[in-house]
């Protein structure tokens, strides 16, 4: 054996510990009983009214981006569908308490803009004549070459004097919280740099003036190209866009309206600590449609995290536009999430492909909040919260659904088991053993994981569950005939356990490798029932790999060490007419 | 069941042996029709689409008195006793404290009416309570799409795991092709039986998809242990994957009951007691799904295998050496008998019924050497034919026996 000192005994009470404390998890849990999903037990409807009349294809989008949303782990299977032309019905398990509910109802809205004047740098809007941002909070940089274009010397002042650093910011930022540390310096910092030149030369429009001149309003230039346009708003945007800065305070009262074609005057996030400061930001630039991934990451030369956003469609144009221009002016573009300011990076660099990174000093959790909202934000359309309703609604299936299916998956088992006993005697009693350990750590694994990631069982996961059992059994059964087979070869049976045991493992972990490799990609990639199939079937196969490794096998050894296997009792199941030979070999054989 | 361990037996050393890989045109052709009929079937009689993909209409009805489970039930098989295609399978559930939702697949408008008027006669509400609307599929394209993304994706990855366990490219295309034929199969089934297609369907061919491909595995991985070593074994690559899927017969059979009477209780339950319901589309998918991978291991995967092998130098040498061997054996049948000796594998007697198989497979027996059971030239044990050096064939000369035939030196090569 390639472990010299195989302890079968300590293998199996180790194992049993660790069924033990699963189990005491479940008490500390408190509950005994599987959340049971829509089908069996009901849940929560809501119902959700777009504004206005939305295209069928942009509810359709709507109603995938918010199922992503309630199945992003894939275990609560919760249902969204679209009904008439303006309404989004979502089903979810549990009560209107449930979380889901309120992430369901998220109307999440992303959009990208630039940032014309904030409360910590007037910009235009104020007196002072520099429309430089300090861009200490977190700066965007392309993801394959950091800073081919944005060398240090490029770089707004105060970012080199802010973190005394040389390299372009694939490391930490030196601030989490940009407000109160960026409050604290004066507008007239000497951060204030020569930059303007840089940016009144990248724009076409006019001179670089904080004159207000005419007000364009809600479009900042005549240009139908949305990087010029918001380009232009930045360094101009106009009298009404600067009076409705100056007369908002932050924190807002009321809702803030998000619409596209307008400046928008809003507050940052709580999230983020800038909840006190107000931006002045371009009509939108590019829509939160246009991007494709974002995700939370840390890259291999670096220790911090960033979030890796990937821009396409007409939008990696736009953001290539816009990096080009304002990478050398150190003005900043923000990420409006419904509204807010959810982020407010500058550019490192310039990035002809939609591929860049936001840095700054995020922790994980902040990254990947982040990254969630940037990915699943992106609704195409907005909803009446006034006219969304939630309702608790009754099981879809019968009452005697879930006991007959039950009833059935038993006395299915239970033959199962006249079978084993029959066919294996001894052993049999053995393969009992292991789908009774199987179904007790199945149990305790639902039970656990519908209290820590609101796995629900539905009426096909249980079936699922009942059927992943029976094919646990194949792995006992593929190792008994190498047993079997082994000892017609004239082994011993202690022998031929270790030497079926090789066999039948490699056998077992490829066929089960084959079953893990399906759970995995299709909890990546589909949506819905599927991820919830895969998330159960990825489940019962490492449970049946774990009770193969840990149970079975060290059972059959501890057997293996009884006159009753070993010298093939009838009833043992390893006796010369149970394996069709004359006579077994009681002792040694060739391994 | 000592039948059952005998022929467990025979089966593992080749006494008995059923001929998986020779009648391969039988197994195609079976599988062929079966396949051919599912096709037929899909195109004759569609798939009958759920709620969740189709979308529908749904009745909401509002301030029911006396709301409870019973009268959802009752709602709910009233519907479906409307005998409306389109309502065979609704999805009724209560709505909060007075409401009902009633869910079927798209209808015209007398059936609409229809329908509404079902409700109302069960739940005495008022005609203004009962509003329909047009509801959209819970399982959009968007759903299919990522899920079709999903399953390409694992197809890749599978064939190139089969190809880097085995190391054989022709096993990734043969355990594809079982998949396929399984799937196909099952989906044939649907379209006859005339069963709803849900999301627990979906659920359901996909773990047949796993099940399909564990099951070829296992197959395929006694059939590359006793393939690993043509020359050394003496045999051929069909007799050895041959011998190889005869020895899992016993695994196969165990596994497929073992798998399928949970499956087949359930499917008795939903189909039988419970009529029109989830647990009989997903039990029915499962059912035909896993005992159509069984099988497609067996029948068609293994001599697929073979037969994509057919053409490789290392098969085509071993299938020489055997022939040579066969001519060998003609020469003189008691060359190769083995005397008896202390250790020998145990053996039926022969004259036991399974004798003429004996005749069949020679050498396909594991642990029962032909040749070296005994040393050559041991005395008075019989007679002992050595080895021949070259080749022989009867000699006009020497009465029809075999004698060694010399070629001329000039076309014997130099050496």
């Amino acid at each position: 054996m390639a472990r010299k000192a195989f302890r079968p005994g300590r293998t199996l009470v180790v194992f049993f510990l660790v069924v033990v404390i699963s189990y005491g998890l479940v008490a500390l849990g408190g509950t005994w009983k599987p959340e049971l999903g829509l089908d069996l037990k009901g849940g929560t409807r809501i119902t959700m009214t777009a504004n206005g009349s939305p295209t069928s294809q942009n509810l359709d989008e709507a109603a995938g981006i918010i199922d992503q949303r309630v199945n992003a782990r894939g275990v609560t299977e919760a249902e969204v569908a679209t009904q008439g032309s303006k309404y989004i019905i979502v089903e979810i398990p549990g009560d209107t308490s449930n979380s889901l509910v309120e992430l369901a109802t998220r109307t999440a809205q992303l959009r990208f803009r630039t940032v014309a004047c904030s409360s910590l740098d007037p910009g235009p809007c104020g007196t002072t004549s520099s429309p430089v941002l300090p861009s200490d909070s977190s700066s965007i940089l392309p993801s394959e070459q950091p800073s081919t274009s944005g060398s240090p010397s490029s770089k707004p002042s105060d970012k080199a004097s802010g973190s005394a650093k040389n390299r372009p910011a694939v490391l930490a930022k030196p601030s989490a919280k940009p407000t109160q540390k960026a409050s604290a310096k004066p507008t007239k910092s000497p951060s204030a740099s020569p930059t303007q030149t840089g940016s009144s030369t990248a724009t076409p429009s006019e001179t670089p003036s904080s004159t207000a001149t005419e007000a364009p309003g809600d479009s900042g230039a005549a240009s139908d190209d949305p990087a010029q346009m918001a380009l232009a708003f930045m360094d101009d945007p106009g009298k009404a866009a600067i009076e409705a800065f100056n007369s908002f305070t932050c924190p807002a009262k009321e809702d803030i309206v998000d619409n596209p074609d307008k400046f928008l005057v809003t507050c940052g996030t709580e999230e983020e600590g800038d909840a006190n400061v107000k931006y002045l930001l371009s009509p939108a630039a590019i829509e939160g449609t246009d991007l494709k991934s974002a995700d939370a990451v840390v890259p291999s030369q670096s220790v911090s995290w960033i979030v890796q956003l990937n821009i396409g469609g007409e939008g990696k144009q736009v953001f290539a536009d816009l990096s080009r221009a304002m990478v050398t002016t150190g003005q900043q573009f923000a990420v409006v999430l419904d509204g807010r300011v959810i982020s407010h990076p500058g550019f490192d660099g310039v990035i002809p492909n939609g591929e860049a990174q936001i840095s700054g000093n995020f922790t994980k959790t902040s990254a990947q909040s982040l990254a969630t909202s940037l990915k699943f934000g992106a609704l195409p359309i907005s909803f009446d919260e006034k006219a969304t309703s939630v309702e608790e609604i009754g099981a879809t299936l019968a009452g005697d659904q879930l006991t007959a299916g039950i009833t059935a998956g038993i006395v299915g088992l239970i033959l199962v088991m006249i079978y084993c006993l029959l066919y294996y005697r001894g052993l049999g009693v053995v393969v009992i053993a292991s789908l009774i350990v199987a179904g007790a750590v199945t149990y305790s694994m639902v039970l656990l994981l519908s209290k820590t990631a609101g796995f629900t069982l539905t009426l096909p996961g249980i079936a699922g569950l009942i059927v992943a059992v029976g094919i646990t059994a194949d792995s006992f059964i593929v190792y008994f005939e190498r047993i079997r087979d082994e000892m017609r070869d004239g082994k011993s049976m202690r022998v031929a356990v270790q030497a079926g045991w090789k066999r039948a493992r490699n056998t077992c972990v490829a066929a089960d490798a084959v079953s893990l490799l399906a759970a995995i990609v299709l909890y990546i990639f589909a949506a819905g029932v599927v991820k919830g199939f895969a998330f159960a079937l990825g489940l019962s196969t490492l449970i049946d790999l774990a009770i193969f490794f840990w149970f079975t096998h060290p059972l059959v050894t501890v057997l293996g060490r009884y006159k009753f296997f070993n010298r093939g009792h009838k009833l043992s199941g390893l006796d010369a007419e149970a394996l069709g030979v004359k006579r077994i070999n009681t002792v040694g054989g060739r391994a | 069941m000592g039948k059952f361990s005998r022929l467990g037996n025979d089966l593992y050393n080749g006494h008995k042996s059923i001929d998986f890989v020779g009648r391969k045109w039988l197994w195609y052709a079976i599988s062929g029709v079966i396949v051919v009929v599912s096709a037929a079937a899909l195109l004759v009689k569609p798939l009958d689409m759920g709620i969740e993909f189709v979308g529908g209409a749904e009745y909401k009805v509002t301030s029911v008195s006396n709301l409870d489970q019973g009268l959802v039930d009752d709602v709910r098989s009233a519907v479906a006793d409307t005998g409306i295609d389109a309502a065979q399978q609704p999805v009724v559930n209560s709505n909060g404290d007075s409401g009902i939702i009633v869910q079927v697949k798209p209808v015209t408008t007398d059936e609409s009416a229809e329908i509404a008027d079902t409700i109302q006669q069960v739940t005495g509400v008022a005609d203004e309570d009962i509003s329909p609307t047009e509801i959209g599929p819970s399982w959009g394209k968007e759903i299919a799409k990522r899920s079709g993304i999903g399953l390409a994706v694992f197809l890749v990855l599978v064939v190139l795991f089969i190809w880097a366990y085995f190391r054989e490219w022709k096993m990734s295309v043969a355990g594809i092709v079982a998949l396929a034929h399984d799937v196909v199969i099952t989906i044939g089934v649907y379209a006859l039986s005339g069963f709803e297609v849900t999301p627990a369907t979906v659920t359901g061919l996909l773990t047949i998809l796993g099940f399909s491909l564990y099951d070829t595995v296992v197959v395929f991985d006694k059939v590359r242990e006793n393939t690993k070593n043509l020359r050394e074994s003496r045999t051929t690559y069909a007799k050895a994957a041959n011998l190889a899927v005869n020895q899992t017969l016993v695994r196969s059979i165990n596994t497929s009951i073992v798998a399928l009477i949970p499956v087949g209780a359930i499917l008795y339950v939903g189909a039988v007691q419970l009529g029109a319901s989830t647990l009989k589309d997903l039990a029915l998918a499962l059912f035909v799904g896993m005992a159509a991978g069984a099988y497609s291991s067996i029948f068609i995967a293994t001599p697929l295998v073979v037969q994509l092998k057919a053409g490789e130098t290392d098969v085509l040498q071993a299938e020489k050496r055997e022939k040579a061997r066969q001519k060998k054996l003609e020469a003189d049948r008691y060359a190769s008998v083995p005397t008896f000796s202390e250790d020998m594998p145990i053996r039926d007697e022969p004259g036991d019924d399974d004798f003429d198989e004996l005749d069949d497979e020679p050498v396909s027996r594991p642990a029962a050497p032909t040749q070296e059971a005994r040393a050559p030239g041991e005395p008075g044990r019989g007679r002992v034919a050595p080895p021949a050096h070259g080749p022989v064939r009867p000699s006009g000369a020497a009465g029809g026996r075999q004698q060694p035939t010399r070629q001329p030196r000039s076309k014997r090569g130099k050496k």
